[in-house]
C-alpha cells in the first residue's frame, strides 16, 4: 500500500513540475532559514566555552535604579560588584569584567580594530579559557596594575602574524603598550559576556574603577561551590540587593538579579518584563509567521493538485477506498513531498552554514548542523506535511463519487 | 440478487427541481446480463450509479444479496463495493500515473492481501483480457480498446459478483466494441458474473439476457 502511495506521489510530483518546484522551494527555503536560525540559537545558548561551570554560576548583567520620574538601567559599576558581592557567603569566587570596548591599533601602518576587556583575577579561575601559550594574569599582576594582556588567537595572528610564540612581546591598544602573557582560543562575539580580543587587568583601566556610583560598565559571575548551592546563592544576592543603600537621592528602588546564563543573556534590564519571555515571544511569533506563509501556500497548491485528481479519487472510492483511507493516502503523499523538501532544505542549510562560517560573517562563531537541529528540522517538516495536507485531503475525501468521476 | 424498490432520484438546485428517476422497480437475478437503454439524459447512468452505491436515491430501497444498503456508513459502503462490485466506465478512468499492473491491483489495495497475491491476481486478470504483455505500460501508451480491457481487468480482479458497466464501448469503434462485449459475455457465461450494462447500441443490448428501457427517468420496458 505504502509503495503504491509512494509511486503515485513521485509520479504526481513529476507530472506538475512547476507546482512541485514552488512547493519544494517554499518548504526547503523556509527550512533552510529556520535551520540556520536554530543552529545559531543552539550555538549561542548551547556553547559553553569558556564558561564551562555554567551550571553552578549565576550572572549579574544589569541593574535598574528607580525613583519618582527617574530610572536608570544598565551594567554595573566595578565598585558595586566588588564591594557588595564580596560580603556574600555562598560564592566561592566572583568574576568581574567589563564589556568589550573597541579601539584601533596599528601594525605596519595597517589599522586593526580590536576590543579590550578588563577583568579581575578570579575571572580566570571561573572561566576556563583554552590557552595556546602562556597563562592568565593573577592577583599579583592585578594588584600591581601590571600592563599585561591575554590576547585571542585571531588577535595574535592579525597583530603579530604567523609566529610560533608571542608571549613576552608587546601589543599596543588605546595608546598603551601591554606585555602579552597568554594566548587563548577565540570566543564568539555572541557570547558577549566573555568575548574580547584583549583581556587586561581592571587596575590598568583609565576609568576610575573606584567610583562609588552603582551603574557602570561591568558584569559579574558568581560561582557556587556546587550545583545545589546555586539557589541559595541566588537568594543571598537578592537579599543583599534589598539591603543596599541608595546611591543617589533620585532613586528609591534598586533591582538587580543574579540569574542563570540564559536569563542573564537576554536580560532587558526592565523589571516588569522578563527577557526570556520577550525573546521566546519574538522567536515564536517569527517562527509562526515564517511557517504560516509557506503552509498557506502549500494548502492552496494542494487543493488545486488534489482537485485535479478528482477522477482518481472517484475511481478509488468506487473500488472500495473509504474517505479515511483517502485522507491517509494524501497525507502520506504530502509527507513524502515535505520530507523531500526537508532533505533539500537540509542540504541548502549545510551549504548556507558553510558559507556563513567560511566568510566569518559573525566574529568567531562557528555554526554547525547537529542532531538537535536535524531533529527540529524533521519535526518542522512533519508539521508542514500534516498542516498543509490534512485540510485539502479532508475536503477532497468528502467529494461525491459521481461528481468526482464526472469532473474529468 | 439486486432488488430496486420505488427508486426515485431528484436533483435540486436553488431554482429547479429535476426528477432524474421516477419509481423504478427492478429485480436482477444472479448471473443475469442486463442492458439499460434510453436516450441521453433519461437517467441510465444515474440508475447504474445508484445500483453501484455510488449515489444514494432520494426515495426507495436497494437490496443487494438480500442486504439493505441505505443505512450503511461510508466505511461499510466502501467495503461493500470493494467486495461485491466492479465498475467499468465509458472513459476508462485509469490512473495515468500508474502502470497497467498497478491500475489493475487498485481494488486489492483496499482489502487484506500481500503484494505478491495482488501481483498474481492482477496478472491473472490481465491475462483474461489478453493484456498479459502490457503490464509495465502506462495507460497513455495504450489504445482505447486496450485501456478498456485494463479497466475490465481492474473490475474483475477482486472477483466481484456484480459488474456495472457504463457505456463500456461508447468511446470505441465497432470492432473494438464487440471485442469488449465478447469479454463481458464470456465473464457472464463462464464465471456467472452478474452484469448490468448501460449502452446506446441496440445490437449489443440484444446480445444480453434482458433489456430495460428508460425514458425521462421512468422505466418503459
Amino acid at each position: 500500500m505504502l509503495k503504491n502511495y509512494f509511486k503515485i506521489a513521485i509520479a504526481v510530483l513529476r507530472r506538475r513540475k512547476f507546482f512541485t518546484f514552488i512547493s519544494l522551494f517554499g518548504i526547503s527555503f523556509t527550512l533552510t532559514i529556520l535551520l540556520v536560525l536554530t543552529a545559531f540559537i543552539d550555538k549561542v545558548v548551547g556553547d559553553n566555552y569558556p564558561d564551562r561551570k555554567r551550571d553552578r554560576s549565576l550572572y549579574i548583567t544589569r541593574m535598574q535604579q528607580e525613583g519618582k520620574g527617574n530610572s536608570n538601567s544598565g551594567a554595573l559599576s566595578f565598585y558595586f560588584l566588588d564591594h557588595y558581592t564580596k560580603g556574600l557567603k555562598t560564592p566561592v569566587k566572583i568574576a568581574i569584567s567589563s564589556g568589550a570596548n573597541g579601539t584601533n591599533t596599528y601594525v605596519n601602518n595597517k589599522k586593526i580594530a580590536i576590543r579590550y576587556k578588563y577583568t579581575n583575577a578570579a575571572y580566570w579561575d571561573i572561566l576556563e579559557y583554552d590557552f595556546f601559550e602562556g597563562k592568565a594574569f593573577g592577583k599579583k599582576e592585578v594588584d600591581d596594575a601590571e600592563k599585561v594582556a591575554v590576547i585571542s588567537e585571531d588577535t595574535k595572528n592579525e597583530y603579530f602574524g604567523d609566529v610560533p610564540s608571542v608571549v613576552g612581546k608587546f601589543i599596543e591598544a588605546d595608546n598603551v603598550k601591554y606585555r602579552v602573557i597568554g594566548v587563548v582560543k577565540n570566543v564568539p562575539i555572541t557570547s558577549y559576556l566573555t568575548y574580547s580580543d584583549i583581556y587586561l587587568p581592571y587596575t590598568v583601566s583609565k576609568d576610575d574603577y573606584k567610583n562609588k556610583d552603582y551603574g557602570g560598565g561591568f558584569t559579574g559571575i558568581l560561582l557556587a561551590p556546587s550545583k545545589a548551592d546555586v539557589q541559595k546563592m541566588h537568594d543571598e544576592y537578592e537579599q543583599m540587593v534589598k539591603r543596599v543603600p541608595m546611591s543617589n537621592k533620585m532613586f528609591d528602588h534598586i533591582y538587580s538579579h543574579a540569574d542563570a546564563y540564559i536569563a542573564a543573556y537576554v536580560d532587558t534590564g526592565n523589571e516588569k518584563q522578563s527577557g526570556v519571555a520577550l525573546v521566546l515571544t519574538i522567536i515564536s511569533v517569527f517562527v509562526f509567521l515564517f511557517m504560516l506563509l509557506p503552509t498557506l501556500n502549500l494548502v492552496n497548491i494542494n487543493i488545486t493538485r488534489i482537485m485535479e485528481r478528482s477522477s482518481e479519487i472517484g475511481v478509488r472510492k468506487a473500488f472500495g477506498a473509504s474517505s479515511k483511507t483517502l485522507v491517509y493516502q494524501f497525507i502520506v503523499e504530502n509527507i513524502i513531498l515535505t520530507l523531500l523538501g526537508g532533505l533539500i532544505g537540509l542540504i541548502l542549510s549545510v551549504i548556507a552554514i558553510y558559507f556563513i562560517n567560511s566568510l566569518n560573517l559573525i566574529a568567531n562563531l562557528e555554526l554547525s548542523i547537529n542532531f538537535m537541529v536535524l531533529f527540529v528540522g524533521l519535526l518542522i517538516c512533519l508539521f508542514f506535511g500534516l498542516l498543509s495536507g490534512v485540510y485539502p485531503a479532508w475536503r477532497m475525501s468528502k467529494l461525491n463519487v459521481v461528481t468526482a468521476l464526472k469532473a474529468q | 440478487m439486486i432488488q430496486l424498490q420505488n427508486i426515485e432520484k431528484v436533483y435540486r438546485t436553488s431554482t429547479v427541481e429535476t426528477l432524474a428517476l421516477n419509481s423504478i422497480n427492478l429485480e436482477i437475478a444472479k448471473g443475469e446480463f442486463l442492458s439499460i437503454m434510453g436516450p441521453s439524459g433519461c437517467g441510465k447512468s444515474t440508475l447504474l450509479n445508484i445500483i453501484g452505491l455510488l449515489d444514494a436515491p432520494s426515495k426507495g430501497n436497494i437490496k443487494i444479496d438480500d442486504q439493505k444498503t441505505e443505512h450503511l456508513s461510508d466505511k461499510q459502503l466502501a467495503a461493500f463495493r470493494n467486495k461485491k462490485l466492479g465498475f467499468i466506465f465509458q472513459s476508462y478512468h485509469l490512473i495515468n500515473d500508474l502502470q497497467v499492473l498497478d491500475n489493475v491491483e487498485l481494488p486489492l489495495l483496499y482489502r487484506t492481501s500481500t503484494a505478491k497475491e495482488r501481483k498474481m491476481l492482477a496478472s491473472e486478470a490481465l491475462e483474461k483480457v489478453g493484456l498479459a504483455n502490457r503490464v509495465k505500460h502506462f495507460p497513455n501508451q495504450l489504445s482505447g480498446g486496450q485501456k478498456q480491457r485494463v479497466a475490465i481487468a481492474r473490475a474483475i480482479v477482486g472477483r466481484p459478483e456484480i459488474i456495472l458497466a457504463d457505456e463500456p464501448t461508447g468511446n470505441l469503434d465497432s470492432a473494438m466494441g464487440s471485442e469488449i462485449l465478447d469479454i463481458l459475455l464470456q465473464l457472464n457465461q463462464r464465471d456467472g458474473t452478474t452484469i448490468v450494462m448501460v449502452t446506446h447500441d441496440e445490437n449489443m443490448a440484444h446480445k444480453t439476457h434482458r433489456l430495460v428501457r428508460l425514458f425521462d427517468g421512468s422505466q418503459v420496458q
